[in-house]
């Protein structure tokens, strides 16, 4: 029982509650970052590392942060948090952190995770708050990969620098420059709504199969 | 004189920060149903963006040299802790104002525009004035998208389209063919 729970929380993040596909939330490192999947990787794991460490933090430290004060007290750990990946990326890979630039300290602007202390860390046993975390992490990387690599092969022809197609491809440049960003999101959303709208009216058939055969 | 009007142009049109930067995009796609509210939301935001360029000139001068590491925690705090003391402030001197801009003042504090307007205009190491037109042009900017595309919303309300694509993803479609008139503006200059 226990087991299921946090597995409940772990999976609605990477699929039904998406943050980014269902929740619309997180856009400005979402879009401003994927214009190649590399950078949408590194993008990724600096907001899991984020996100998984400050869920553990608030919700180790919910029964002492006073009610007043719990946004400040939420965006210090936040920060903290951020300035740790910032150097770190730093050190590790310079080229990816020059080429994020300013993106890397806006993380802590970012409205899904402050969105995910209030919501859920604040209120939850710390297994669950960090469950819940590693579940939308997850999904707000597999969103920041998908659009990064679409619009790195349509834009690019190449996928992590590899180039797929040869030498006759003519590489779609506006999909790696703003406008590519906004419109590869909005096709993906349409997507998404277009599944949703399926799934609607298959459930509908069921429905009415079922009250036909009574 | 001239480089000061081409801080504002750049960060106004050709440097847009929602069009190009992709910054404060969550109150562009969530509050911009309609023209008077996103005006309002535009104002709030250049006045706190005023504000937080000053403020971030005057750490980054006086306090920031001695613990550059520091930079990230203290523009945050200084932010949060200025949008609330404006809010107190507004209300108190003239409450017509407050009721105006009302829940937009405090939803303020986590636009990642005016963070980044901090950000940008420190590493790229602008002084008083710079920093001030930088902000105001910054500011004037992500109200001209706003408006800009809750007038195309207003249009669409009215018109005949398919459910399928109602919501944020015609929004975002929108805003991808908004966002290309504006690498037009591109040309303008010859060096960035």
């Amino acid at each position: 029982m226990k087991k299921n729970e946090s597995y409940e929380e772990f999976i609605k993040g990477i699929w039904r509650d998406n943050p980014v596909f269902v929740q619309v939330l997180g856009m400005c490192p979402m879009l401003a970052v994927t214009n190649s999947a590399i950078n949408a990787i590194a993008m990724g794991m600096a907001t899991f590392f984020v996100l998984v460490g400050s869920s553990f933090l608030v919700s180790s430290f919910r029964n002492v942060i006073p009610k007043q004060v719990r946004i400040s007290c939420f965006i210090i750990i936040i920060a903290t948090f951020v300035t740790i990946a910032d150097y770190t990326l730093l050190a590790l890979v310079p080229k990816v952190h020059k080429e994020l630039g300013a993106f890397i300290p806006l993380i802590v602007a970012n409205c899904l995770i402050l969105g995910r202390q209030e919501a859920f860390a604040s209120r939850y046993p710390t297994k669950l708050a960090v469950m819940d975390a590693l579940g939308m992490s997850g999904g707000f990387l597999l969103a920041l990969f998908s659009l990064g690599a679409v619009r790195e092969i349509l834009g690019d022809g190449a996928l992590f620098g590899v180039k797929l197609f040869g030498e006759n491809f003519e590489p779609w440049v506006i999909m790696i420059l703003p406008p590519g960003g906004f419109l590869t999101l909005g096709v993906i959303l349409l997507f998404f709504n277009w599944f949703k709208f399926k799934k609607d009216e298959f459930l509908e058939d069921v429905a009415a199969a079922e009250r036909g055969s009574d | 004189m001239d480089n000061l009007l081409w801080v504002f142009i750049s960060a106004l049109l050709v440097n847009n920060f929602v069009l190009t930067y992709f910054l404060g995009l969550c109150p562009f796609l969530g509050v911009s149903s309609s023209l008077e509210t996103s005006a309002r939301l535009g104002l709030a935001t250049t006045f706190v963006m005023l504000v937080t360029a000053v403020c971030a000139w005057i750490l980054n001068t006086y306090v920031l040299i001695h613990a550059p590491y520091l930079r990230l925690i203290c523009f945050i705090v200084v932010i949060a802790s200025t949008v609330q003391f404006i809010e107190m402030l507004i209300k108190k001197l003239s409450p017509a104002l407050f009721r105006a801009m009302g829940i937009f003042l405090p939803l303020i504090t986590t636009n990642c525009a005016i963070l980044g307007l901090a950000i940008f205009a420190t590493n790229r190491g602008y002084g008083f004035w710079e920093g001030i037109v930088y902000a105001l042009g910054a500011g004037a900017g992500f109200t001209l998208a706003m408006v800009l595309l809750a007038g195309l919303r207003e249009e669409s309300e009215l018109s005949n389209i398919p459910a399928l694509i109602k919501g944020t993803a015609m929004n975002l479609i929108i805003a991808g063919i908004l966002s290309m008139a504006f690498m037009g503006f591109a040309g303008l200059f010859s060096t960035t």
